[in-house]
């Protein structure tokens, strides 16, 4: 890892509630390397123009560097061409385009669209709506009772009638990382296509979208150090080139007519509008930093958290961990619940401590259900973290229980 | 670490209503039944009441939540209980505005309890908590 790896981050230089930050909710949003900062800092203050239509020097500076950013994440999921790259608004998009554009041009009744019961609702409020609107069956897969998912399990639920299945690359709520290759396979022998919510798995996880195979795979910038705002719809050139755009307006035609238009080539007939350019830039910086730390290091690292934090979160009593015990199952995050104080508070305790962690039902009610709980605590890792701060994580809980269950 | 600052959210009324909450359960006689989640959290509330000639009778609540939702919960049924629906709205007034750290008129009624929650106002983060059953209320009463 960098030497001294907090300090290239600024945010977390500060006291919060009178303690030193602990930010242990990355798996929500990471914070910002000064990399990145500056990148989009130097965008504004050097190169921002409008793209692709510029004459001037500026204009080029800037397509120069949105282009470039465009190479760079083609380079970080090792896609084949910049045709295959779009530049969305984050994850929840990436997938909206998918279920409005392809799911909706290829879908008819009786069809089914197969996902599981662990999905964000990022990547399951838009198939429910695509199923709705073409009368497609959408299918769950079960998991275990660790939260895994089996390929038993999959091939249960693919069938010859299966036009789409539909999976996270890691659960936000339990950690647990999937088989996407092998599911991916599935499916292509069904002949369905293969969609991965990669939100948890960019960010952590060397990602080669030719190894995989995945048809279509969505990840948002802001959850791998990149600015709010930028995401990615990875898309095989071949389903690409048949798939009508979903928005449309300027930058993303080719000839206007009065009564109808034709459409740019890839990737720009889905890009209408002006992009999100300083996105795109600070996400190329995202990605330079992540690469020099190095992605087998990262997950190294998070997998080394995620074993320290539930080794010692099972040394307070009470404490109920979420997902798969085996930490090399898992990305860095580990979702809990104590005794019978609830997240919240769990939550504004360790908040008064400094330490800030996600509580609540993590956008994914079903996967609540299913665990029979109706909200939990959640703390995620990301780079910049340390066991110094599990200690800190851990001591603020100790707190928080001798508080509810002794003070009251 | 010091207790000195939750001491300002947690006091020990709010704890006894979320340890022993009143009027826990559902009504069987009941005009009006509102269900309300809070779609961030997952706090979620069953409120039934019993209205009858403008005042509310009986007042009941269930549901799953934070130490805050469920004590404000307690409190409000407590408290609204033989007030008429114009009395019971006021206090929902008067109670939004102690969350809003505004100025509230602390005279026309014995809040009793719930001005525990006064601290509440702190802390922006769990405001929604515990409004969310006095948020219920009024719309039930508004459909009665």
């Amino acid at each position: 890892m960098l030497k001294d790896i907090k300090s290239y981050f600024p945010i977390l230089n500060q006291e919060i509630n009178g303690s030193p930050l602990v930010y242990l909710d990355s798996a929500a949003t990471s914070q910002k390397p000064i990399q990145v900062i500056e990148a989009v800092k130097n965008y504004y203050e050097l190169e921002n123009s409008n793209v692709h239509r510029g004459v001037h020097t500026l204009g080029n500076r800037a397509t120069d560097a949105y282009e470039g950013a465009r190479e760079k994440v083609r380079k970080f999921i090792n896609a084949t061409s910049t045709k295959e790259i779009i530049f969305t608004r984050g994850t929840t998009t990436s997938i909206n385009m998918v279920a409005s554009g392809y799911a909706r041009q290829n879908l008819k009744e009786g069809d089914e669209i197969v996902i599981t019961y662990m999905e964000h609702h990022a990547n399951l409020i838009p198939w429910q709506q695509a199923a709705k609107a073409t009368g497609a069956v959408l299918k769950y897969i079960d998991l275990e009772a660790d939260g895994t998912i089996s390929l038993e399990n999959v091939r249960k639920q693919i069938t010859s009638n299966t036009k789409i299945v539909s999976m996270g690359m890691a659960s936000n709520v339990m950690g647990s990382i999937n088989p996407i290759k092998e599911v991916t396979q599935i499916a292509h022998e069904h002949g369905a296509i293969m969609v991965v919510d990669a939100a948890q798995g960019a960010p952590h996880l060397r990602i080669d979208v030719q190894d995989l195979d995945c048809d279509f795979l969505a990840f948002s910038g802001h959850k791998m150090c990149a600015p709010t705002g930028i995401g990615v719809l990875y898309g095989k050139q071949a389903i690409l080139e048949n798939m009508e755009p979903v928005e449309f307006g300027g930058e993303m035609i080719d000839f206007v007519g009065l009564y109808d238009a034709t459409w740019k080539e890839l990737p720009w007939k889905f890009e209408g509008g002006t992009p999100i350019i300083a996105g795109a830039v600070g996400l190329g910086a995202a990605i330079d930093f992540l690469e020099e730390i190095g992605l087998d290091k990262i997950a190294a690292h998070e997998h080394a958290l995620a074993a320290y934090a539930m080794d010692q979160l099972e040394t307070i009593d009470g404490l109920a961990i979420y997902g798969p015990r085996d930490a090399n199952k898992r990305c860095g995050l580990v979702t809990f619940n104590l005794d019978d104080v609830h997240p919240h508070d769990v939550a504004t305790v360790l908040d008064m401590n400094g330490i800030a962690v996600r509580a609540g039902h993590h956008c994914a009610q079903p996967l609540m259900k299913w665990l029979n709980v109706s909200a939990t605590a959640r703390a995620s890792f990301y780079v910049y973290n340390d066991e110094e701060d599990i200690d800190k994580l851990v001591a603020g809980l100790r707190t928080a229980k001798e508080y509810f269950n002794d003070v009251f | 670490m010091s207790f000195n600052n939750l001491d300002q959210l947690y006091r020990s009324v709010i704890m006894d209503h979320y340890k022993n909450p009143r009027n826990k359960g559902s009504l069987d006689d009941t005009s009006v039944t509102i269900d309300m989640n809070n779609p961030t959290c997952g706090d979620r509330i069953h409120l039934t009441l019993l209205v009858e000639d403008g005042i509310v009778k009986d007042a009941k609540f269930d549901g799953e939540g934070c130490s805050i939702s469920m004590s404000s919960a307690s409190m409000m049924t407590q408290i609204i209980k033989g007030k008429t629906v114009e009395e019971a709205n006021e206090l929902a007034e008067i109670f939004s505005q102690m969350m809003l750290g505004e100025e509230y008129d602390d005279e026309k009624y014995d809040l009793g309890d719930v001005e525990a929650l006064q601290g509440v106002a702190k802390f922006p983060a769990r405001i929604k908590c515990a409004t969310l059953s006095w948020k219920a209320m009024q719309k039930g009463v508004k459909e009665e």
